[in-house]
């Protein structure tokens, strides 16, 4: 009978895994990464590999994750107490987790060395509660130009730098002197607008979310918001509306768009996909009022979860995974930049060839997108945000109701989380 | 004169009923046909501002590439374990349940059943999951291939009893009547009248247990942890990235033979559920 009740166990649990229980003194650390290029998942497979031959104590189980569902997928772990033991997550997916006492509150835990090589502004976007540090900000993007060389040569725009930019005004002079015949001067991406929209509003003083005394925060959409929305609307071409990044993309290589406003990252995409001798140059997206070219982000992050048995051990993992050569070579993977300022002095990185050397100058203008602390921010954005910027950008609502459905609607929203 | 116009009239309905028809089948294979077509196609062309149906420079680099970022087989093999077992299971426990029910679809049990079958079907995954993942958990059945087999037959198992319900209450309770009076016990009859005459609605639930295992993402995502045990449609989300990024060429020749075995099953046993093996069975 006892046999029988074995093996049907036996039976039931199939390979159920052993990894809280070290064999011989060794901690085996569940690492679970959303890598998913070809470049990334091999550069974060060869650094756990060498971390392995290193540290036979300590093994780091690489599990690849998917973008899709990872929240759910987190949320599910962490209340069944299954979570990995180093996450990989996006800065704006953090907060709900922070709050909720699923994460590691990693001060104290991470070294001097690390901590002081990424920017305080970086760390913000991981900081929450009562200063609380629930990841590790390592790669983000800035949103950049990219642009058809020829197009804007024919039409004999100054080129900006990101020593002297395209103000929001000049920008819209250039598309309007872009758009002739079947081009357009800008195929702004739209499908997902808010993060676009929220973080380039940075540069003309656009908040969107205010934190009062009191830690609640309120919405408002005032001028220094509304700037950039606005130039948006006027540049944009309606056929982009819901389009994807990678959807502007065959208009852009065919000539329909000179310029498309995209993530950093995105060059990876047209260096695979552009036509033979399509010249294309990446540019800094337009700046504010005094040359003001902050973008607000959301970096990727790695945590470490807080019912992990091993957080000291974690956190040795991501000093090793973190060093400013490894850093820089998960940014190359993944055509991001790293936050770490060491990294970013690698010169495979500032490079001019697919514009890694316009992306590294604009690193130090990037600031934690003011959404990211905000609880309900996912709700706001989707249920509120989402489709009232689309429905302005479309021409179906004004200014004036796109402002009070974003505050009153999207108050709602807020409040709900904040009470 | 009146009858030529009604003949006219009839052969043109005809045709409109065709071409509606053509046009509902064109629509239903476009996603697979472009599938076929962006499988084979180059990255340049997947970006080409005028894409075309035949891929002007056909290759198997997505295939390669797919087989080799991705360990599509051995996911295949998880998919089809899981798939196969989830639907002969279902299948198994759904068949005499759903005799009951139909043997007795008066009664006010029977009732309540098919209304809590019903009723079962509206909760969405995400309502289900946590306290799923917690009994997983303690019957220690997280990142195994068994607890995943065990989810989807309590997943499928409502609509299988519906539906299989259903087919069992077609079959004419007289057939099983005559074999009684014959001599055959009631094992007999179970045996060699119902369960031939139940045939089509036990490959047709069978088919639909096997699809929604095959084709099921989120409780395999969140259940299994090892990538040596992950199914195919987790697997397909590791060539997509944040923001819905994908790499599409691999993407969509793994897609592609992510597809084939449900259309190979539904290809050979498409005769089975449609065939009327009931006719002629009883004299009119």
């Amino acid at each position: 009978m006892r046999r029988r009740t074995l093996l049907t166990a036996a039976l039931l649990t199939g390979c159920a895994p052993a990894r809280r229980r070290a064999r011989g003194g060794e901690a085996v650390l569940r690492f679970q990464s959303l890598a998913w290029q070809k470049e990334s998942v091999e550069a974060n497979k060869r650094l756990v590999a060498e971390w392995n031959a290193t540290h036979p104590t300590i093994r780091v189980e690489y599990v690849q994750g998917s973008w899709d569902g990872v929240h759910d997928q987190l949320l599910t772990s962490f209340e069944g107490g299954e979570a990995p033991d180093i996450i990989h997550d996006a800065a704006d997916d953090l907060a709900d987790f922070a709050y909720g006492g699923y994460l590691a509150d990693l001060r104290g835990l991470l070294r001097v060395r690390l901590t002081a090589d990424i920017p305080a502004h970086s760390w913000a976007t991981t900081t929450f509660g009562d200063g609380g540090v629930y990841g590790v900000p390592f790669l983000q993007e800035p949103r950049v130009i990219i642009a058809n060389r020829a197009l804007l040569e024919r039409a004999r725009v100054r080129i900006p730098t990101v020593r002297d930019p395209w103000s929001w005004a000049e920008f819209e002079d250039v598309a309007r002197a872009l758009t002739r015949g079947g081009t357009y001067g800008v195929g702004w991406p739209l499908k997902d607008p808010v993060a676009a929209t929220l973080g380039l509003a940075l540069s003309t003083g656009g908040r969107v979310f205010h934190r009062g005394d009191d830690g609640k925060v309120t919405v408002r959409f005032d001028a220094a918001d509304q700037r950039v929305p606005r130039a948006i609307a006027r540049t944009a071409a309606k056929s982009t509306l819901g389009m994807g990044g990678s959807d502007t993309l065959p208009g852009f290589f065919g000539g329909k768009y000179a310029m498309v406003p995209l993530g950093f990252s995105y060059r990876q995409q047209i260096v695979q996909q552009a036509p033979e001798g399509f010249d294309w140059t990446v540019l800094p997206a337009p700046a504010g009022p005094g040359g003001d070219q902050r973008q607000g982000v959301g970096p990727q992050t790695l945590s470490i979860a807080e019912d992990s048995p091993y957080r000291r051990e974690a956190a040795r993992f991501l000093d090793f995974f973190l060093r400013p050569r490894n850093m820089a070579r998960l940014a190359l993977g993944d055509w991001m930049l790293p936050t770490g300022t060491g990294a970013l002095r690698d010169p495979a990185l500032r490079s001019p060839e697919h514009g890694w050397a316009t992306g590294t100058a604009l690193a130090a203008q990037l600031r934690p997108a003011p959404a990211l602390s905000v609880r309900g921010y996912r709700e706001w954005k989707d249920k509120v945000a989402t489709p009232a910027l689309q429905e302005y950008y479309s021409g179906a609502i004004g200014m004036e109701r796109l402002r009070k459905r974003l505050i009153k609607d999207g108050g709602l929203v807020l409040a709900r989380y904040q009470r | 004169m009146n009858r030529t116009a009604a003949v006219r009239r009839r052969r043109a309905a005809r045709a409109g009923q065709y071409l509606a028809l053509l046009g509902y089948l064109v629509f239903l294979a476009f996603p697979l046909l472009w599938l076929l077509s962006t499988a084979f196609k180059p990255p340049r062309e997947l970006a080409s501002p005028d894409p075309g149906w035949i891929p002007l420079d056909p290759t198997l680099d997505n295939f390669r590439q797919a087989f080799d970022e991705q360990p599509l087989l051995r996911a295949a093999a998880n998919s089809l374990t899981a798939s196969v077992a989830a639907a002969v299971i279902t299948v198994v426990i759904a068949t005499p349940m759903a005799y009951v029910m139909a043997r007795n679809h008066r009664s006010p049990l029977s009732r309540a059943a098919t209304g809590w079958v019903v009723v079962s079907q509206a909760f969405p995954f995400v309502l289900v999951i946590i306290p799923l993942f917690l009994v997983l958990k303690n019957l220690y059945l997280i990142n195994s291939l068994s607890g995943l087999i065990m989810v989807y037959v309590v997943w499928s198992l409502p609509f299988a009893l519906w539906m299989l319900a259903g087919y069992a209450r077609a079959v004419p309770r007289e057939l099983e009547e005559a074999a009684a009076v014959d001599g055959a016990g009631r094992l007999r009859v179970l045996v060699s009248v119902t369960m031939p005459l139940l045939a089509p609605g036990l490959v047709a639930t069978a088919l639909f247990a096997f699809i929604t295992a095959w084709n099921e993402f989120f409780f395999a995502l969140v259940l299994l942890k090892t990538p040596q045990k992950q199914t195919m449609p987790v697997i397909l989300t590791h060539f997509i990235g944040a923001e819905g990024v994908a790499d599409l060429g691999p993407l969509a020749a793994a897609s592609l033979l992510a597809t084939l075995p449900s259309l190979v099953l539904f290809a050979v046993i498409q005769r089975r559920i449609t065939s009327g093996t009931l006719a002629g069975a009883v004299k009119s």
